[in-house]
């Protein structure tokens, strides 16, 4: 009998403090074993539990791309006993690895589609995937336009910068990055997300939109992409909630009947006006 | 289904025969308090009972469990790994467990035991490793609602044999292939012990006095019947203390912990409660059922909308009445649930 608690071992093979307050550190991961990274197949949007021994687990969405080989890459914000343990945490140390959990972007689903991609702050881990995913070239012909729109509060907030450089350099990509406030030396787009959605105004037409921040960046995109005409069906979501199982049992990550951590953590926007806002 | 004859004369020595490899449990009377214990083999099990104050949910779901060890040292091969605890090493009979108990142990095993990727192996391994012989209530108790919750006094729901008392012998009926199994040897009931039997369930399930309604529940919309303003008023007398969840026989939420001494460490899942602050706090301190009355309406949504909408109809609640009797402010299930079907 296979037991989805026991975390498959990994070594950090790397470390990186990502943002300037600190706060946020990325990991990459190696499994141990080989076999256990083949039975680890998962698909843009899905997150695991990483498992610090003497600690206990955490659920962090999966910001690498299984297009970019077996190793993992989390992006952690430093919040409770378990994510400050990890901080402290180098290359070389055991931890451990428990998923892929949850759904995933409608990748099939969106095929044929145009997509806008729109990110707010340390929001953007899963949706980093997704770009890559489809701008690997088994994928990127299979869709229509991508715009991806990312913000921070400041140049030293933003993450992955080397792979936004990079897709801003690209043309099979509208790659939009903004700072709330101007700042020396910063050459990019200045404004807040809502802002910056409106004047890139993303058609609606056979499209699809994948939004992920802060909450108060989705209360003020919101009414931008009403106004463009975007119907809650098109406009994809995932949420966060706190978690233990990660397999829809224990009983707290549930909004309405739905479990976070099972049946979403994607969610239409159409599918969450149906439910309570315990999120 | 076979339906068997048992002289509780010879109870004891058929269960002890049932015993040997297994390890026998029933409810006995401790410290004046009826309670789940070890039954000696040749002893007689009690009859003559309400049921006990405690569901025995801890056979299946231990209030403190270990799932795995590791060592907890960051050199060596072994160190900071994850190993998963090893199996229940004896299978167990538990006898006379009252229907409702093992109707929950059946809808339980639609949320531990989901599909492929929700497969908990700890409850499977005590479920596969258990013998459940029910004994059929005779005499139901005023907080009993059995009958509104897909159950009744005389279920066979989640046992695998279950037992009418008939006075000096007992109606045994086998319900699945492992209860089935362990009777085989019994003699066959005669039309006089299924009829005694039968009328016995007709006059349990009359005795039951409170129902409820549950059709408007079923039919209406999750944000119909959360919206509803009468949860206002039951969160008010509500401490969050948890009882209703510790002796319930289906509430099933848990908590998993990490806890090391030395070199030695685990990972261990103990009973939790959606009743407490945080349980659902992030990280961040944001805490979406952060209102005493979002909790208290999570409890009752959970057991009688959620689990209906995900699990094919079934009802997070079997009408045993242990809530009813044990809230130290009188909230009555029945009566929330009446609330939310007006």
């Amino acid at each position: 009998m296979s037991n989805p608690y026991v975390p498959y071992p990994v070594k950090i093979s790397k470390t990186l403090v990502e943002t300037e307050d600190k706060q946020l550190k990325s990991f990459w991961l190696d499994f141990l074993d080989p076999a256990h990274a083949e039975a680890f197949a998962y698909t843009p949007g899905q997150f695991a539990e990483l498992s610090v021994s003497g600690h206990g687990e955490i659920p962090i969405g999966i910001a690498s791309s299984p297009t970019e080989g077996d190793t993992l890459l989390f992006t952690v914000n430093k919040v409770g006993s378990v994510s400050t343990q990890l901080h402290q945490m180098n290359q070389g140390e055991t931890m451990g690895v428990r998923g892929p959990l949850g759904n995933s972007y409608p990748l099939a689903e969106m095929k044929g589609k145009d997509i806008t991609i729109v990110a707010g702050g340390f929001a953007v881990t899963t949706l980093r995937s997704t770009v890559t995913w489809l701008l690997d070239p088994a994928h990127r012909g299979d869709y229509g336009d991508i715009t991806f729109i990312y913000g921070a509060r400041t140049p030293g907030l933003l993450l992955y910068e080397d792979q936004w450089r990079d897709w801003q350099k690209r043309d099979d990509i509208n790659c939009h990055v903004t700072i709330d406030r101007e700042v020396a030396g910063w050459d990019g787009m200045v404004g807040f997300v809502p802002t910056v959605c409106e004047q890139v105004a993303p058609k609606p037409d056979n499209a699809v939109a994948l939004i992920c921040g802060p909450p108060v960046m989705i209360r003020f995109t919101q009414p931008v992409f009403d106004k463009l005409g975007w119907r809650a069906e098109q406009i994809v979501m995932s949420l966060e909630n706190r978690m233990k199982c990660g397999i829809g049992i224990c009983g707290r990550c549930n909004v309405g009947p739905e479990y976070v951590c099972k049946d979403g953590p994607v969610f239409t926007k159409a599918q969450l006006e149906r439910l309570p806002a315990e999120y | 289904m076979s339906d068997k004859i048992l002289t509780k004369d010879s109870a004891a020595s058929f269960l002890a025969g049932l015993g040997g490899e297994r390890d026998l449990f029933a409810p006995a009377l401790a410290e004046g308090k009826l309670a789940w214990a070890p039954l000696e083999p040749g002893r007689e099990p009690l009859w003559e009972f309400s049921n006990t104050q405690m569901s025995p949910k801890e056979f299946f779901f231990p209030q403190t469990e270990c799932m795995m060890r590791f060592t907890n040292q960051q050199d060596g091969e072994q160190g900071m790994i994850m190993r998963p605890e090893p199996e229940l090493a004896r299978e167990r009979v538990l006898v006379n467990m009252r229907p409702c108990d093992a109707k929950a142990f059946g809808v339980l095993d639609l949320i531990f035991c989901q599909d492929e990727v929700t497969d908990d192996p700890y409850w499977r391994d005590k479920r596969e490793k258990s013998l459940i012989i029910a004994l059929a209530c005779n005499d139901p108790c005023p907080t009993c609602f059995c009958t509104s919750m897909n159950c009744g006094p005389h279920s066979e729901a989640g046992a695998d044999v279950l037992l009418t008392d008939l006075g000096g012998k007992l109606l045994v009926r086998g319900v699945t292939d492992k209860g089935e199994a362990a009777i085989a040897e019994l003699p066959e009931a005669v039309p006089e012990d299924i009829a005694a039997a039968a009328s016995a369930k007709e006059k349990a399930e009359a005795a039951i006095t409170t129902s409820v309604e549950m059709d408007q529940v079923k039919a209406r919309e999750v944000m119909e019947l959360y919206e509803a303003p009468h949860w206002d008023q039951v969160q008010e007398s509500c401490l969050n203390c948890g009882t209703c969840t510790f002796c319930c026989p289906t509430c099933h939420c848990f908590d998993i912990q990490d806890e090391t001494q030395g070199a030695a460490g685990r990972r261990v899942r103990n009973w939790d409660y959606c009743m407490s602050w945080l349980f659902t706090q992030h990280g961040s301190g944001h805490n979406p059922r952060g209102a005493k009355k979002d909790r208290v309406r999570q409890r009752f949504m959970h057991k009688f909308k959620y689990i209906p909408v995900k699990r094919g109809g079934e009802i997070g609640c079997v009408g045993c009445g242990r809530c009813v009797q044990l809230c130290p402010v009188n909230i009555d299930v029945r009566e929330v649930v009446r609330n939310m079907n007006a």
